[in-house]
């Protein structure tokens, strides 16, 4: 079933007949006044609320923010003349590590693994739970969430934040509104200082920053970043899952009716009625729904929504409403849970008065766990077995071959050796597949090449065919690397040519 | 951003752009109006771009834009940065060091064989050929054969004095037109190509005499290939019992240069070329796979 689908009507008697709940009508009238092309946004006002979700998103929030400004301050001892900071994407040099983990360019390849895997673990999470990369841990949900805290504890909560922008201006208003703006930007500020300290050794650039001697790049990414964070989390906000991210449209063509997301259960919420009249309506026998239509699970929503008129695209699935419904469904005494995680398939089995119906496992999320743990273990495995030691022969193009004096035939090959450990090493070169072949190398010797650490070393190889030998035109060439000191090995193939005969 | 964001409103019904096709009317989604902003922006910004930087093409040539920008003239700055850089760090230890202490300091070598490549193709390879490999009358550079010597200091001497250049310290020997000047008969001549060709198992001229050729050898060319015909770079004169035949190892060919002689031109590149490009061209030309 579509997500783009509205909930179904809730059975009579409706309370308010004006409104057409879960109708498309609802969302096609975005604030459109008189047929406007653009509408300036309608700012959203949280309120606060407290519940398990609340208490998990802080959790969260804790945890990514401090892995974000602690990393680049990890170390990793590598040895001498190698970066000591655990997680380093260093540009110049064009090396990412990774604790134990070293990367090459070449190695890019796992980076398109890990962003096939990243894709395949978010449709994954989103056929179980839907949006709960949206709602917990996306960077945009994660700042804005704390940049709301700040905004909050600076400025008040929903209903003072409300009576200050109605408010004129003040002294009052002028320091609390410069206050919020300076501790978001002292955020934004150190979101982008710690962004640089990724792509350079992190103590030493922190120093570097406060004396003002970093590179130039340094300070216009930290500018730039903070601008984006400043932009992003303090203004933009919800417009960013709404308009820029392109998420929420993939997500609604992913989902079904057995993925769980945030509902709204109006076979138990509807009709809506106020809390005396259902009790007077439950005394009389008569069907009262839990929904007071309080609109605290609106006004708690950051994303501005009402989660009543069913899933929708906006709803970043965060869980506050759910929060916000428990804490009024406990003061009714009501029991809690009105909105809550649940699927589509179980919305309409017990509006239909059937039992819940739960089906985690199925066709779509077996396939993307089979996905995900096969590419997973692929790429641990090619991570864990791959080579140090790196060949790539490329023969001369022209000429494809010389003969000398002697009458005997000559190739040249351009030969790079890779050693992607620290410390100097030596590799010996051989050929195989020509009889009596002789190997030299131009300024170099073939038993004991040198190859400076971590780094690539390009030589001259030169092969020759012994005199008297007629080789065919094109024979192949298996050339053979060896680590003097550890015995490591590479190969490499190739073709030695000759003159026809 | 739904309706509900303000539940003041009472629920209004879907609205249209009021524009309609037969019919068919559009849903108005409107934009939000920062967006509409943004695009202004982008106008503003346009504009003063078109005042400042080259925009707009004309007849012959475009608008220069205040700030007189140039992509071209900037890059070319930058390559000559970068060549002023490389001059004072490079370029000066390869004049000052001799061929045998670039060989020797592997950093040194490979900006030798970099500048020694790229002069190569601009120098060179109009007579050697782009991959070295020359053709007839132009030697071969890749094969281990030198008419004047094959270690990187006389290959450097060949380059910068040149051979039969009228240069003061060229390389100076002709092979003298033995035909043409009629210190030779043409029957002499025949056999004396015979004999050659035999040195390296090749088919002479059919009815030419190999032992009568050994004779005319030993008066008329064994002062300079010597008596084994092996050759003597002092003179340029090659070594006529290998596989290599700078003017072709086909009887006729042999015949016409002998007849006629040989006074092929390497040019002096001293004046011409700096030190160090003189230098990185004979590491360059040593190490493509034939120097001694």
């Amino acid at each position: 079933m579509p997500l783009a689908e509205p909930t179904q009507t809730a059975p009579a008697p409706r309370p308010r007949p004006t409104k057409k709940f879960g109708s498309r009508a609802t969302r096609a009238a975005i604030p459109a006044e008189n047929g406007a092309l653009y509408a300036a946004r309608r700012k959203i006002q949280p309120q606060a609320v407290r519940g398990t979700f609340r208490r998990i998103k802080w959790v969260l929030l804790a945890v990514t923010l401090c892995v974000y400004y602690a990393v680049p301050f990890l170390r990793w001892d590598r040895g001498p003349g190698e970066p000591s900071q655990a997680v380093l994407l260093d540009l110049d040099r064009g090396r990412f590590y990774a604790f134990s983990i070293e990367l090459w360019p070449q190695d890019v390849t796992y980076v398109m693994g890990l962003l096939i895997l990243a894709a395949l673990i978010l449709f994954l999470m989103n056929a179980v739970a839907g949006r709960v990369w949206c709602g917990y841990l996306c960077p945009q949900t994660v700042w804005t969430d704390l940049f709301l805290a700040v905004e909050r504890l600076i400025e008040g909560d929903r209903r003072e934040r409300l009576k200050l922008d109605a408010a004129p201006w003040s002294m009052e208003k002028i320091a609390l509104r410069t206050m919020k703006h300076a501790v978001w930007l002292l955020i934004a500020w150190w979101t982008g200082g710690a962004w640089v300290l990724y792509f350079a050794d992190a103590p030493t650039l922190v120093g570097q920053l406060a004396t003002f001697q970093a590179p130039a790049q340094a300070y216009i990414a930290i500018l730039t970043l903070t601008a984006t964070t400043y932009g992003l989390a303090g203004h933009m906000r919800e417009q960013v899952c709404t308009y820029m991210c392109p998420w929420p449209r993939i997500q609604a063509s992913l989902t079904d009716e057995h993925a769980y997301n945030i509902l709204y259960r109006d076979a138990r919420g509807e009709p809506r009625v106020s809390a005396k009249q259902a009790t007077a309506l439950r005394a009389a026998g008569k069907p009262a729904g839990d929904c007071v239509d309080c609109f605290a699970c609106v006004t708690a929503c950051p994303a501005g929504i009402d989660i009543r008129d069913g899933l929708q695209m906006d709803c970043i699935q965060c869980g506050l409403c759910v929060d916000a419904c428990d804490t009024v469904m406990g003061k009714l005494g009501r029991p809690t849970g009105l909105i809550g995680y649940d699927t589509e398939a179980n919305r309409r089995s017990r509006a239909a008065g059937g039992g819940p119906v739960s089906r985690i496992v199925r066709p779509r999320t077996i396939l993307y766990a089979v996905l995900v743990a096969g590419i997973g273990s692929f790429m641990l495995y090619h991570l864990a077995t791959r080579s140090f030691t790196g060949l790539s022969v490329l023969h001369d193009r022209n000429p494809l071959f010389v003969t000398l004096s002697d009458g005997s035939v000559r190739n040249g090959y351009t030969v790079r050796l890779s050693n992607k450990r620290p410390g100097e090493r030596h590799y010996a070169l051989a050929v195989e597949g020509l009889a009596g072949a002789r190997v030299e190398v131009v300024g170099g010797v073939p038993g004991d090449l040198p190859v400076p650490s971590d780094a690539t070393q390009e030589f001259r190889v030169l092969v020759f065919a012994p005199a008297g030998a007629r080789p065919d035109p094109s024979v192949p060439l298996t050339f053979h690397l060896t680590d003097v000191s550890t015995g490591e090995t590479a190969r490499a193939h190739d073709t030695f040519k000759a003159p026809s005969p | 951003m739904a309706e509900t964001a303000n539940p003041g409103t009472p629920p209004a019904g879907p609205q249209t752009t009021g524009h309609e096709w037969d019919g068919i009317a559009e849903y108005n989604n409107p934009l939000p109006r920062w967006w509409l902003y943004g695009l202004y922006a982008t106008i503003v910004w346009a504009m003063g771009y078109w005042v400042l930087y080259p925009a707009w093409p004309l007849v012959s040539g475009y608008t220069g834009g205040l700030l007189g920008y140039s992509q071209r003239a900037a890059v070319l700055g930058e390559v000559e940065a970068v060549r002023r850089e490389r001059d004072l760090r490079g370029r000066a230890q390869l004049a000052s060091a001799t061929v045998a202490e670039i060989r020797a300091d592997p950093a040194l070598l490979r900006l030798a064989l970099a500048t020694g490549k790229a002069a190569f193709g601009d120098n060179c390879a109009a007579c050697h050929g782009t991959a070295a490999t020359g053709r007839i009358g132009y030697p071969n550079l890749q094969d281990d054969d030198w008419l004047w010597g094959g270690t990187p200091e006389e290959i450097e001497r060949t380059i910068r004095y040149g051979a039969r250049s009228g240069h003061g310290e060229a390389h100076v020997g002709d092979m003298p037109a033995f035909g043409r000047d009629g210190v030779l008969k043409r029957d002499e001549i025949e056999a004396a190509a015979t004999y050659v060709l035999s040195l390296s198992g090749k088919p002479g001229i059919p009815g030419a005499s190999a032992e009568k050729g050994a004779e005319i050898f030993a008066g008329n060319c064994a002062a300079c290939h010597g008596e084994t015909a092996t050759g003597n770079p002092e003179m340029g004169a090659p070594n006529l019992t290998d596989a290599i035949w700078l003017y072709g190892s086909s009887p006729e060919q042999v015949v016409t240069t002998i007849t006629n002689g040989r006074k092929g031109v390497m040019p002096a590149w001293e004046g011409r070329l700096d030190t160090a490009t003189i230098k990185s061209l004979a590491v360059y030309v040593h190490g493509l796979g034939g120097g001694k």
